[in-house]
């Protein structure tokens, strides 16, 4: 990757995890990995936001919270499933209060596996996340939209 | 230094009494666990003082009502509401009550059944 | 009478990190009430205690919350050997005690950023979390992992620290000792922080006590208790003194953890000091049968964990009993009279830790 086309900010949400990846999230937002330098910004606001970020397996009270933020959100928007228990359920998948993965109620477009997901592996996904933001808008462009 | 760590069995009709007399002494509340055991339930209470640790163990039948501990300890409520919403412990009267929705889970009192 | 309304906080809100929804009982801008709400983050891991080896159950136990993960691990490890009856190693308690001692640093740190970051001192924020760093590389090098370590399992740890990790961890504290003069002189003095920390969210002795209030938060109230007095692991070779402050403020709770911080470099200044040598573990053999409850102080309060076992590799039931839990009602009560733009500092004052409360 070049350049970056866009300084997309981000919404964070915790889907039901233990906090790990969560808080590696807002770690990626400080000094030491400091992801601002590709221009993003974190904000609390869905309508705001182009990239989800989102963490743990999804339960049936944060299934439909995770629907109505992405819904919020304008499009062109990307969601990055954060963490193993955000891509499969990881851990927790037997647990009587577990969906699954996020993929099992909205769209992912970007899976970071880890327990919990490494600083530079969120970074990493969030840059390709960049790219699909791209394709999308590129996508809505020729949709005359 | 070593904290004493007992659990005192309890009778039903014993265990009202018991409670008012942990909080006239001052004791902190610290704990409450339910378990599964067959035909019914065993109830932890466990109180501190200091360093030293006293659990009220009471065994209760399946359909058997306790009542709620909330009007004299009111911190109670959050881990009476959790024992009667996923064990089914029946106890009456909790201060503010749920009515099994403090986790809203779709399963019902899943720790019920062992698997 | 002002008119009453009721507004709702969360679950996603900008100051917390994790889900949690009060109902806000206001008369114009005074809280008269509050009403939690839970469960967004339940997962029911106490269950999986049904499916999972005993032996296997740690590694779970550390996910019930990523920033407690070592305590949980050694809470629920302590419970299962004190039921076995196994004297784990000295090296053994020294290491754990080591580990859990850096947890600490790291939440407090943690905890320190969120507060700045809740009253808009981002710069305060963004210095906490980058002497957290410093720890979180520690962790890294001894464990492998920078908030999940899987270090403890039932009769020791499974990986012992050289001298040279050791002598790296001392120079990280120092490092950090150093750094943190600055951040402590800014929370504690800075006109801003005093103005939005003091006085705000009282909690009387009485009612700290009768409303189960525990860690810092208690201490906070000048109730000295702390379970690391106990004497578990290495603690009883330890110089451990609870903290306290009298002020029952949020800025009391402030600095309460702030000299925490300090306290835990000594303690494992001083656990280095005096490590002895020796194997990190011992076998376990056959299966757990009976009950016991274990207290251990995690860096929000004292935390419970309670494993009934049958004699099989299946337990019965482990429950714990998380600070956050007992933190609540207190919380609640607090928040009553308060000012609707001080509820989010009010609620990290708790330093509430919601997956752990919800397991």
């Amino acid at each position: 990757m070049n350049k970056v086309s866009k300084s997309p900010w981000l919404l964070h949400y915790d889907a039901s995890s233990c906090n790990g990846c969560d808080i590696e999230v807002l770690d990626c937002l400080t000094p030491k990995y400091d992801i601002e330098r590709f221009g993003i910004i974190n904000t609390g606001d869905p309508f705001q936001a182009d990239i989800l970020l989102i963490t743990g397996g999804v339960n049936s009270q944060t299934e439909s919270v995770v629907k109505q933020l992405y819904s919020q959100m304008p499009d062109p928007k990307v969601v990055v499933a954060v963490g193993i228990c955000a891509c499969t359920g990881g851990v927790f998948k037997e647990c009587y209060n577990i969906k699954g993965g996020i993929d099992t109620v909205i769209p992912v477009d970007v899976y970071v596996p880890g327990c919990a997901a490494r600083p530079e592996s969120i970074i990493d996904g969030v840059v390709r996340a960049l790219k699909v933001l791209d394709e999308k808008q590129a996508a809505m462009k020729k949709d005359g939209r | 230094m070593d904290g004493k760590n007992e659990i005192r069995k309890i009778s039903l009709a014993g265990f009202f009494p018991a409670v008012v007399a942990m909080k006239a002494e001052d004791w902190r509340l610290v704990q409450i666990c339910a378990v599964t055991v067959d035909d019914g339930y065993e109830m932890s209470y466990s109180f501190s003082k200091g360093y030293d640790m006293v659990t009220l163990r009471l065994e209760v039948d399946e359909n058997e009502e306790i009542a709620s501990i909330t009007h004299i300890y009111p911190c109670a409520f959050l881990q009476e509401n959790e024992a009667e919403e996923l064990f089914g412990v029946k106890i009456g009267h909790i201060e503010p009550d749920y009515h099994d929705k403090l986790y809203r889970i779709d399963e019902e009192t899943p720790f019920k059944k062992k698997e | 009478m002002a008119k009453r309304s009721i507004v709702p906080f969360g679950p996603q809100h900008p100051v917390l990190p994790e889900p949690v929804h009060l109902d806000l009982v206001l008369e114009d801008e005074t809280v008269v009430g509050a009403i939690p709400s839970i469960g967004y983050i339940h997962r029911g891991l106490e269950k999986l205690v049904e499916k999972r080896d005993f032996k296997q159950y740690p590694y779970v136990a550390e996910r019930i919350c990523g920033i407690c993960s070592c305590g949980h691990g050694l809470g629920y490890c302590m419970a299962v050997e004190e039921i076995m009856n196994i004297q784990v190693p000295d090296r053994a308690n020294y290491l754990r005690t080591i580990w859990v001692e850096m947890s600490r640093i790291h939440s407090h740190l943690l905890w320190l950023g969120l507060l700045a970051d809740a009253m808009g001192f981002e710069s305060l924020f963004m210095e906490s979390w980058r002497l957290r760093e410093k720890i979180l590389d520690m962790f890294d090098e001894t464990t492998g992992g920078r908030i999940i370590h899987s270090v403890n399992q039932v009769g020791g740890v499974q990986k012992d620290m050289d001298s040279t990790m050791l002598n790296d961890i001392l120079s990280a504290i120092k490092d950090i000792e150093s750094q943190l003069k600055p951040i402590i002189n800014t929370f504690l003095q800075d006109y801003t922080v005093q103005s939005r920390l003091k006085g705000a969210g009282v909690l009387s002795r009485e009612d700290a006590i009768s409303l189960g209030a525990v860690g810092p938060m208690l201490r906070a109230s000048g109730e000295p208790y702390d379970v690391r007095m106990l004497g578990y692991g290495a603690y009883k070779d330890l110089s451990v003194e609870p903290i306290i402050s009298t002020d029952c403020d949020s800025y009391a709770r402030c600095e309460v953890r702030l000299k925490e911080l300090l306290q835990s470099f000594e303690l494992i200044r001083e656990a280095i000091g005096k490590i002895p040598d020796g194997p990190i573990s011992v076998p376990v053999k056959g299966n757990p049968a009976g009950e016991y409850f274990v207290r251990i102080e995690q860096p929000r309060g004292e935390a419970i964990y309670y494993v009934k076992a049958n004699g099989t590799k299946y337990l019965d039931r482990f429950r714990l009993r998380t600070p956050t839990t007992s933190n609540i009602p207190p919380m609640v009560e607090m928040l009553k009279g308060c000012q609707l733009a001080d509820v989010p500092i009010l609620i990290l004052t708790i330093d509430p830790c919601v997956s752990c409360t919800e397991r």
